[in-house]
C-alpha cells in the first residue's frame, strides 16, 4: 500500500478550533461538565437520605451557619480577586495578576481552615464516620453520637459531599499557587504539608488528608519538571474556570446542607 | 504563534475590554446580598418545601451570576452556551429519576 502523505502549509488547513476558542477552555468546560454531575449525584445522594429517613437531624447551631456563611463569603471574594487576575493577565500585567492570585488563595485557604475547624468540632461532638480514627470521649459526651448511630446517612452524605469539595478547593489552591508561582511554589506547598500534618492530632481526619498536599507536591513537580513554561493569560483563564467552578458547587452545598439543616430554637 | 491562534487570543482580550471592572463588582455585591437573604429566610420559620424552593432559587440566580460573569459564558458563541448548558441540565434532571423511591420509603414506610 502506498503511503499517503498530507501536508499543510496554511495554518487555515487545519480544522478550525471548537466554539472558536482554544483547545484548553474547552477542554476545562468538559472537564467541568463531568465534574458536575459527580457533585449532582452527591447532592441527590444527601436530598434522597434526606427525603426517604424520618427525624433529620437539623444539628447546625447559629455559630456553624455564622461560620459557613463567612466562608461563603470567603469563596465569592476569592472568585472577585479570580476574575480581576484573569483581567490583569489578558492586560498584561504581571504583578496584579500575581498578587490577584495570591489573594484567590488566601481566600481559598481560609475556606479550607475554617471548614477544616467546623469539621474537627462536629467530630469531637460525635458525628463521625466509622472510617474515621477514634476520638479520645467523644462516643460517650458529644452531642450528636445518637446522631451517628440512629441515622448514619447524615454523616455519610455530609462527609462524602462536603469532603469531596474540601478537595476541590485544596487542589485549587495548589492548581493557582503553580500558575502563580511556578517552582517557588513547591516549597511552600511541603511547608504547608508539614504544617497541616505535624499541626493536627492523630486522631484528626487532617492528620492523613494532608498527605494530599505531598501528593499535589510530587505530581506538581513532576509537571514543572516536564514542562516549565510561563503561564500566559490563557491558562490563567482556564485555572479561573476551575476555582470559579468549586465557588459555584458550594453555592449548592451551603443552603441544602448547611440552611436547611440549621437548628432553630 | 500561528495567525489562527493569535485571532482566537485577540477576541479573548475583546472579550475582557467589554466589561469594566465595576461590573464584577456589582455581581459580586449582588452574590453577596443574595447570601445574606438565604441566611435571614433561615431563621423565619417557614415551611420546609416552600423555603427550599426559594433557597433553590436564589441558588440557581447565583448559578447563572456566576456561570455568566465570572466565567463569561455570557460572550462565548451561542452554540458552546446551548451545548454545554442544555446537556447538563438534561443529565442532572435525569438524576431526579431517584427520587419517587425515596418518597416511596418515607410513605409506605419500606424499611
Amino acid at each position: 500500500m502506498a503511503d499517503a502523505t498530507l501536508t499543510h502549509d496554511l495554518p487555515a488547513a487545519y480544522e478550525p478550533s471548537l466554539f472558536g476558542t482554544y483547545s484548553k477552555k474547552i477542554g476545562m468546560w468538559l472537564f467541568l461538565l463531568s465534574d458536575s454531575l459527580t457533585f449532582g449525584a452527591l447532592l441527590y445522594a444527601y436530598s434522597y437520605g434526606r427525603i426517604s429517613t424520618p427525624n433529620w437531624p437539623t444539628p447546625f447551631h447559629s455559630e456553624s451557619i455564622v461560620n459557613a456563611t463567612v466562608m461563603t463569603a470567603f469563596l465569592l471574594t476569592s472568585s472577585l480577586t479570580m476574575v480581576l487576575a484573569v483581567r490583569a493577565s489578558v492586560q498584561g500585567d504581571g504583578k496584579a495578576q500575581r498578587l490577584w492570585l495570591l489573594a484567590t488563595m488566601a481566600c481559598g485557604l481560609g475556606f479550607v481552615i475554617l471548614h477544616g475547624r467546623e469539621w474537627s468540632k462536629l467530630i469531637s461532638e460525635g458525628l463521625t464516620l466509622p472510617v474515621f480514627p477514634h476520638m479520645p470521649g467523644s462516643e460517650t459526651t458529644g452531642e450528636f453520637v445518637n446522631v451517628a448511630k440512629t441515622v448514619p446517612q447524615f454523616p455519610a452524605t455530609f462527609f462524602g459531599l462536603t469532603g469531596m469539595h474540601m478537595l476541590h478547593v485544596t487542589l485549587g489552591v495548589v492548581y493557582l499557587g503553580v500558575v502563580a508561582l511556578r517552582r517557588k511554589f513547591i516549597p511552600i506547598l511541603l511547608v504547608l504539608w508539614l504544617a497541616a500534618w505535624l499541626g493536627t492530632p492523630a486522631y484528626s481526619p487532617f492528620h492523613y488528608g494532608a498527605h494530599i498536599l505531598l501528593l499535589a507536591a510530587i505530581v506538581c513537580s513532576i509537571v514543572l519538571w516536564l514542562k516549565p513554561k510561563v503561564y500566559d493569560s490563557s491558562d490563567v483563564e482556564v485555572a479561573g474556570l476551575y476555582w470559579h467552578f468549586v465557588d459555584l458547587v458550594w453555592m449548592f452545598i451551603f443552603p441544602l446542607v448547611y440552611l436547611m439543616s440549621a437548628k432553630i430554637l | 504563534m500561528e495567525a489562527f491562534q493569535l485571532a482566537i487570543a485577540e477576541r479573548v482580550a475583546e472579550q475582557h475590554r467589554h466589561h469594566g471592572k465595576s461590573q464584577f463588582f456589582v455581581v459580586w455585591g449582588a452574590l453577596l446580598l443574595m447570601t445574606a437573604i438565604e441566611v435571614y429566610l433561615t431563621y423565619q420559620n417557614m415551611q420546609p418545601v416552600r423555603m427550599l424552593t426559594i433557597l433553590m432559587g436564589l441558588s440557581l440566580i447565583k448559578a447563572a451570576l456566576i456561570i455568566g460573569y465570572f466565567m463569561h459564558m455570557k460572550y462565548e458563541v451561542s452554540q458552546m452556551k446551548w451545548l454545554t448548558m442544555c446537556s447538563l441540565v438534561a443529565c442532572l434532571a435525569l438524576m431526579m429519576i431517584f427520587f419517587p423511591d425515596a418518597w416511596r420509603i418515607i410513605t409506605l414506610g419500606v424499611k
